[in-house]
């Protein structure tokens, strides 16, 4: 019975929900635009490491290597306390947007890299034969092949990016976990950080069924 | 060898290495505008290596390769060039993202600025004239070998160019899919664009060459007519080449 009235407190849940649907709407937020800006910048990352000039090219590989390696957590700090020495003072919104994005983008290169490499070169030559330019080449023929071959990795990590919002309570953003934890205080109960885990399964489970789906149906069609 | 005044493709002096093996040395080789020349040779004599310079899609380290006057280098003019080069491949290549109206349509859309309906339009002509007009709405994957090659015709065509570029067109079809394929590519010659043809269907070289041009060790060995060639030929090498083929 004392379990079930410290951790599963109904009462207390209520009370906090407005807190809590406040977070999960931030958390959403924060956590689709870092995803979208990902994508984006991945792509880009990725075009410039294949296909750039030279030097061009190591700059892409630098950054993709410094932030596969940099814990995100520093990385997110860095940006909030350590920038504003420099002049840049960003919200804790922006900042984590921003921290997330760029990690993210990292991996997202590796990614549509490993895809585009998959890509025969009868593909590339074929289009190119017919005089297409190289941008064409890239959005007509190439891109919709290699990202149909590389969305079940994307969505994963997608999941990750989705994951790792919940750091932004370290930068005092009033995400999910952070409204959590501020009406745990307020109630003197932790009911609310269980309903905040259930908010994170609630959005994250789906998504992890959804990789398994992909990943079934892209291997019965692998050429 | 023998120097065509104005031709269409005009090579000198073209060499081709990889590391340490030469696919193409020193070859000079001139292509009248409307003729139709065939490539034969060995395996490894450099055939492919040799038509896949006209349009750059593989680079050479020596000589000059000129395209309607028009030296095939990587720079601005190449989409040139390669706007007037059709490919047709041993794999076909089709672009299996899109239906196979589509793979036709394409290059017209975005190189000659065509209008989807337009392109659409125009690609339906040409699946016809290919023999497979019913199959326009249909993936690439969907279709048998042969009718993946008639489109793959159907995409080179579509550009309108004034040279088409066979390499082992048939090489890859089940043997009762060559044969389909052959007629097609037999109605497209002497009907005025110039083709460049690497193949090992001696039956079908002898009917739709204007000129054989034999091959060996990455060099050309002998340029003659088919019925030179096929009868009458005095190089050695070519000899023992039309016996191995002719008599297996």
């Amino acid at each position: 019975m004392s379990i079930v009235n410290t951790f599963f407190n109904l009462d207390v849940l209520v009370r906090s929900l407005p807190l809590l649907l406040q977070g999960l709407w931030r958390t959403i937020l924060l956590g689709a635009l870092s995803i979208a800006l990902g994508l984006v910048g991945g792509l880009a990352l990725a075009l410039v490491r294949l296909y750039a000039p030279r030097w061009l090219r190591w700059l892409a590989v630098a950054y993709i290597d410094v932030f596969r390696a940099l814990p995100v957590l520093v990385w997110l700090v860095i940006v909030y306390y350590a920038f504003p020495f420099l002049g840049v003072s960003l919200s804790p919104f922006a900042s984590a947007c921003l921290a997330l994005a760029t990690v993210s983008s990292a991996y997202t290169a590796e990614i549509y890299r490993a895809g585009i490499e998959a890509i025969p070169r009868g593909q590339f030559e074929a289009a190119q034969s017919v005089g297409l330019r190289p941008f064409d080449v890239m959005r007509d023929v190439v891109l919709p092949q290699a990202i149909r071959i590389v969305i079940p990795p994307l969505t994963n990590n997608s999941i990750n990016v989705m994951k790792d919002t919940a750091l932004a309570s370290v930068v005092a953003l009033p995400d999910l976990l952070k409204q959590a934890t501020q009406a745990q205080a307020l109630a003197a109960n932790p009911t609310p950080l269980i309903g905040a885990a259930v908010l994170y399964l609630l959005i994250l489970l789906p998504l992890v069924r959804l990789v398994a789906r992909f990943e079934k149906r892209y291997q019965g069609r692998a050429r | 060898m023998s120097t065509i005044p104005n031709p269409i493709i005009r090579m000198r002096g073209v060499g081709r290495r990889f590391g340490t093996f030469e696919a193409l040395r020193n070859v000079d080789l001139d292509v009248a505008a409307g003729e139709v020349v065939v490539l034969l040779g060995p395996s490894g004599s450099g055939k492919s290596t040799l038509i896949r310079c006209i349009n750059h899609l593989e680079e050479y380290d020596s000589g000059d390769v000129f395209v309607g006057g028009v030296r095939v280098e990587r720079g601005p003019n190449l989409l040139k060039v390669r706007q007037q080069t059709g490919m047709v491949f041993q794999s076909f290549n089709l672009f299996p993202n899109q239906t196979v109206l589509d793979n036709v349509a394409l290059g017209p859309v975005r190189v000659k600025g065509l209008t989807w309906e337009a392109a659409r339009t125009k690609a339906r002509t040409l699946l016809e004239r290919v023999g497979i007009a019913s199959q326009a709405e249909k993936y690439p994957g969907q279709l048998s070998g042969g009718q993946q090659q008639r489109v793959g015709i159907a995409r080179a065509l579509a550009m309108e160019p004034r040279i088409l570029l066979f390499d082992e067109p048939t090489s890859a079809l089940d043997p009762e899919m060559v044969g389909e394929v052959l007629q097609v590519i037999r109605s497209l010659a002497h009907s005025g664009v110039t083709m460049v043809l690497v193949t090992h269907e001696m039956g079908f070289a002898r009917q739709v060459a204007d000129r054989i041009v034999f091959m060996e060790a990455g060099e050309i060995r002998e340029v003659s007519t088919p019925d030179v060639f096929f009868s009458a030929t005095t190089n050695e090498r070519a000899r023992a080449f039309l016996d191995a083929v002719l008599n297996h």
